[in-house]
């Protein structure tokens, strides 16, 4: 028997309990593969069957999963139960129910007698896990494919056990029988339960992976549109469920890290014997300017972490302008770089010859990811490999930016996916798995850790500000004419995927690519119709690049919320100077549309927006209203966006409070179109979520710094949401404007994402309509709403 | 230091220090997992327990301030049966990830067992410190009506078969 590690009990029932399948060690058995190998478990192992003997001859043994095998995706049991594994993570959106939903139509087995692995890299193929709203758009294709092979596959089987051809066969519930016989029927469980099917697939890449089968047609689905509920939520709500924060092993240790009290700030000294005396002191480890201190118990290294003596340097100059200056500081600098414009018809002459020019300009700050957790890792270094449980949502890049960190080859170095707190993004650079892994390495044990609150608030990716100049041309007719769109973003250390030279620990020991991997500045959609445009993006960069606190990363939609507060903002800016309704102003520019229309998105467009308005009852005025006399102003605004080919139309009614300055949003609308809907109740929850994620960005959320360091280290100083301040009412619309909506070929597109855009610009016309107060810096909190409405005499 | 307590009608004696936050005593040594990290200062309200009836933070809760039984997510099923709210938590769907719903159910449950019949501006108010980052908020609230109804149903259930 060939045992590569040692996995604890506990820990394959956690594994079993977070895909809610059977413990790998009954899979195992079922497959009749338990005397391979405890590690190699799982579908995953069926693969490597094969390859054990190889394996040996390998780096080690967690190779690749083969993604052109039909075994790499699909385990049939004896009993006709089926799992899944598939190489994404589920952020909380709950793609897994989804996945479940399209590959059991696809195969043909009841949903609920199937179960999903996801992200865990030695056992489930490469698909990148999660990212970019990707997961129904993208990475369902190829699972549909191979089931559907698979299904094909079992329907030949099942063809030559009956000794009836394939075309005189039926299957459901994974139960093929004869049409014309129905006593004659075996299951797929009895064809091939426990057993391979060595089925070869073909495809250059994962997403193109393939077998012989056509995939089934919107008329034929049983599940997709279903809205089974989400089968992780049960363990979620009883307290059962183990996530990755939760796992544990025997000999671990806790560790904690010191940061930098300054940004940039050099590492003089360590005086260890301020902590060594210390109950459950193991070790102190640093490199550059990296620091952790480790401990036998959680509580003890935070303790430790607290009372080290570490003497540091103050950098010699400021590593950024202070949060107040942020927005002049990047106007006046010199970009990094800069985009060659965009530029359709002749924007100079149209502005030159304009009876009206509009020009605006729009603050968006650096905003947090904020995770709910701060971030954590569990690694292990046990027989020269290693192991991390994490919520990475990019395991798979977490894998290879470990592997190369620590100089082992990859095929040692596994990263097992457990459930995590959403991270709208972070967890693609969620720091600690490398940290963990590095400490492993070091002290031989494994080492659990775990940031503190204000470590994550301060030191997290953030998304990118953007300082955006518009500028607006309209006719004596009040149509649009021309349109300068210019932004700045501050993205030029943008970070993502956990790479070994950019993951903050390696940042902070001096690790550093030659050039950043700048991120960038974004375009609005360009949906509407104006003859003369011309379009300029750039990236520019603090003056401190390397192991700064305001790194940037992808949050939610990386651009998308800050270019469309800005050209959503300014859309509503034109109609106001053309005395038009916002909706019907916006109307007139999609209707006169005449260019590209690829999947139909221009009517979708239009249908969406026409939805948003009817249902919230849209009184065609233009804005502002007129402001009463009482304290409380109101009003409502609308915006909208897409995202691929997914559509959001929103409508936010705001009430402002003319002597605090305080906004509540009282009403939202979203119209949301994004073509074929797996599972239209997780798809409501994620809009709605999305939405209010977005008021959060709008109403509250700025990460505040001086010139040496954040400040804003925890929910007092970087404040969300709230219950008590959730709208009144909020109405999630799902349309689908396709002008064929039941085409038999009908796509999804992604969800994640989308309904963020629109809603930071939805607000802000709102509040201009209650109050005929432009507010062009986000976020509007109070003090900031009063001082405009004061400056305004409102 | 050895100290005793008695979580969801166990006792445990736990070999710790009397600073430490209960949290980590809790998930450290008990096992107990449904309360969590999510700022250590009282702020998030991921780590709650109840205490007395109380919605207590057990991140910012020494071991040696505790007098009383500590219930966790754990121990609110009853023989076998989720207590109401972990039910409506199912049937609303409230989770996005889930990692705060620790706190959303046990702050709705000390609500529940103070008010059982809290009007929405009382659910908001007393909900409004137990932060979510998902923005479950609707669902929450939805779930905590629901889970009233169903207690006040059981009640009535109850009374009838004492009169039968």
């Amino acid at each position: 028997m060939r045992s590569f590690t040692n996995i604890p009990e506990q820990i394959e029932n956690a594994l079993a309990k977070v895909a809610g399948t059977p413990s790998r060690r009954t899979l195992l058995k079922s497959a009749g593969l338990f005397a391979i190998s405890v590690a190699a478990v799982g579908p995953g192992a069926l693969v490597r069957q094969a390859k054990a003997q190889a394996a040996a001859d390998t780096a080690g043994p967690y190779p690749d999963p083969d993604f052109r095998q039909v075994d790499s995706w699909i385990v049939i049991h004896e009993d006709n139960s089926a799992t899944f594994s598939v190489g994404k993570t589920d952020c909380g959106q709950g793609t897994g129910t989804s996945f479940r939903q399209i590959m059991s139509d696809e195969l043909d087995v009841a949903f609920e007698k199937t179960t999903c692995i996801m992200g865990s890299t030695d056992v489930t193929v490469d698909q990148g896990g999660s990212g970019g709203s990707t997961a129904m758009e993208r990475d369902s294709w190829p699972m549909r494919r191979v089931a559907a092979e698979g299904r094909r596959v079992l329907l030949e089987m099942g063809s030559a056990r009956l000794g009836v051809p394939v075309n005189q066969l039926s299957v459901s519930d994974g139960i093929i029988t004869v049409k014309n016989d129905p006593s004659k029927r075996v299951t797929y469980g009895e064809l091939i339960g426990g057993k391979r099917f060595n089925v070869t697939l073909t495809g250059n890449n994962i997403n193109a992976t393939t077998g012989k089968a056509r995939v089934k047609t919107l008329q034929e689905f049983k599940n997709i549109g279903q809205t089974p509920q989400r089968y992780d939520i049960p363990a979620k709500v009883d307290g059962s469920l183990k996530w990755a924060v939760d796992m544990k092993l025997a000999g671990m240790v806790h560790a904690r890290n010191v940061k930098p009290p300054l940004a940039g700030a050099k590492l003089l000294s360590i005086d260890e014997s301020s902590v060594r005396n210390l109950p459950g002191f193991v070790k102190v480890v640093s490199k550059g300017n990296y620091v952790a201190v480790v401990c036998e118990r959680e509580e003890q290294a935070i303790n430790a972490a607290k009372k080290l003596v570490v003497h540091w340097d103050r950098p010699a100059t400021p590593p950024f302008p202070s949060s107040e200056n942020l927005f002049s500081y990047m106007r006046e600098v010199m970009p990094k770089s800069s985009s060659k414009p965009v530029i359709v018809g002749n924007p100079e002459t149209a502005f030159k010859d304009a009876a009206m020019v509009i020009e605006a300009d729009y603050d968006i700050p650096y905003q947090g990811h904020t995770s709910f957790s701060p971030a954590h890792a569990l690694a292990d270094p046990s027989n020269g490999l290693m192991t991390i449980y994490s919520n990475d949502m990019k395991s798979y890049g977490m894998r290879r930016g470990v592997a190369e960190f620590l100089g082992m080859p990859r095929e040692k170095v596994r990263v097992v996916w457990m459930e995590g707190p959403q991270g709208f993004g972070r967890t693609a650079a969620e720091d600690a798995g490398a940290e963990a892994a590095y400490l492993a390495k070091e002290i031989g044990r494994p080492v659990r850790m775990q940031w503190m609150r204000s470590e994550e608030t301060a030191w997290d990716t953030k998304a990118p500000a953007f300082a955006v100049k518009i500028r607006g041309a309209l006719d004596s007719a009040g149509n649009v004419v021309a349109l300068d769109y210019d932004a700045r973003s501050a993205d030029y250390n943008h970070v993502g995927y956990n790479e070994a030279d950019t993951v903050l620990i390696a940042q902070l020991m001096g690790i550093r690519r030659e050039t950043p991997a700048a991120g960038s500045a974004s375009l609005p959609g360009e949906m509407y119709e104006i003859p003369n445009r011309r379009m300029g993006m750039h990236v520019v960069s603090l003056p401190m690049v390397w192991e700064t606190p305001l790194r940037t990363g992808n949050l939610r939609d990386p651009n998308g919320p800050q270019s469309t507060f800005a050209s959503e903002s300014f859309i509503d800016e034109m109609a106001v100077a053309a005395k038009a309704d916002p909706y019907e102003f916006r109307m007139k520019l999609l209707t006169s549309g005449t260019g590209d229309d690829a999947n139909f998105k221009r009517a979708r467009s239009i249908a969406a927006l026409k939805s948003a308005a009817e249902t919230y009852g849209w009184d065609r005025r233009p804005s502002p209203k007129g402001r009463g006399t009482g304290e409380i102003l109101t009003g409502r605004g609308i915006a909208y966006a897409f995202r691929g080919q997914t559509i959001a139309a929103e409508i936010a009614e705001v009430e402002v409070n003319r002597r605090t300055g305080h906004v509540w949003v009282k009403r939202l609308v979203c119209a949301h179109d994004c073509g074929l809907m797996i599972n239209p109740q997780s798809l409501r929850h994620t809009v709605e979520c999305a939405m209010l994620h977005s008021v959060s960005r709008a109403l509250h959320e700025e990460v505040q710094f001086d010139t040496e360091k954040v400040t804003s280290v925890d929910w007092n100083s970087h404040p969300t949401l709230t219950n008590a301040d959730t709208p009144e009412r909020l109405d999630v619309v799902l349309i689908n404007g396709d002008p064929n909506p039941n085409r038999p070929d009908l796509a999804p597109y992604g969800a994640g994402e989308t309904a963020c855009k629109p809603m930071l610009a939805a607000i802000a016309n709102a509040i201009h309509d209650a109050t005929g107060v432009r507010l062009r810096r986000v976020p509007f909190r109070a003090p900031r709403v009063l001082a405009a409405l004061k400056a305004a005499q409102v | 230091m050895s100290l005793t307590l008695k979580v969801n009608g166990t006792s445990h004696t736990v070999d710790a220090d009397p600073s430490t936050p209960l949290l980590y005593i809790l998930r450290n040594d008990i096992g107990l997992t449904g309360p969590r990290f999510g700022c250590g200062l009282g702020q998030c309200g991921a780590c709650t327990v109840i205490i007395n009836g109380a919605a207590m933070r057990s991140c910012v809760m020494p071991l040696s301030a505790v007098k009383s039984e500590v219930t966790t997510l754990e121990g609110i099923a009853k023989d076998g049966k989720l207590h109401p709210l972990q039910q409506t938590w199912i049937d609303e769907q409230v989770p996005q990830c889930g990692f705060c719903q620790n706190g959303q159910i046990m702050t709705a449950k000390a609500l529940l067992d103070k008010n059982p019949k809290p009007s929405d501006a009382q659910i908001r108010e007393a909900m409004n410190r137990t932060l979510c980052r998902c923005m479950t908020y609707y669902r929450v609230n939805a779930a905590i009506k629901r889970a009233a109804g169903m207690i006040a149903e059981d009640r009535s259930a109850g009374r009838k078969e004492v009169l039968a």
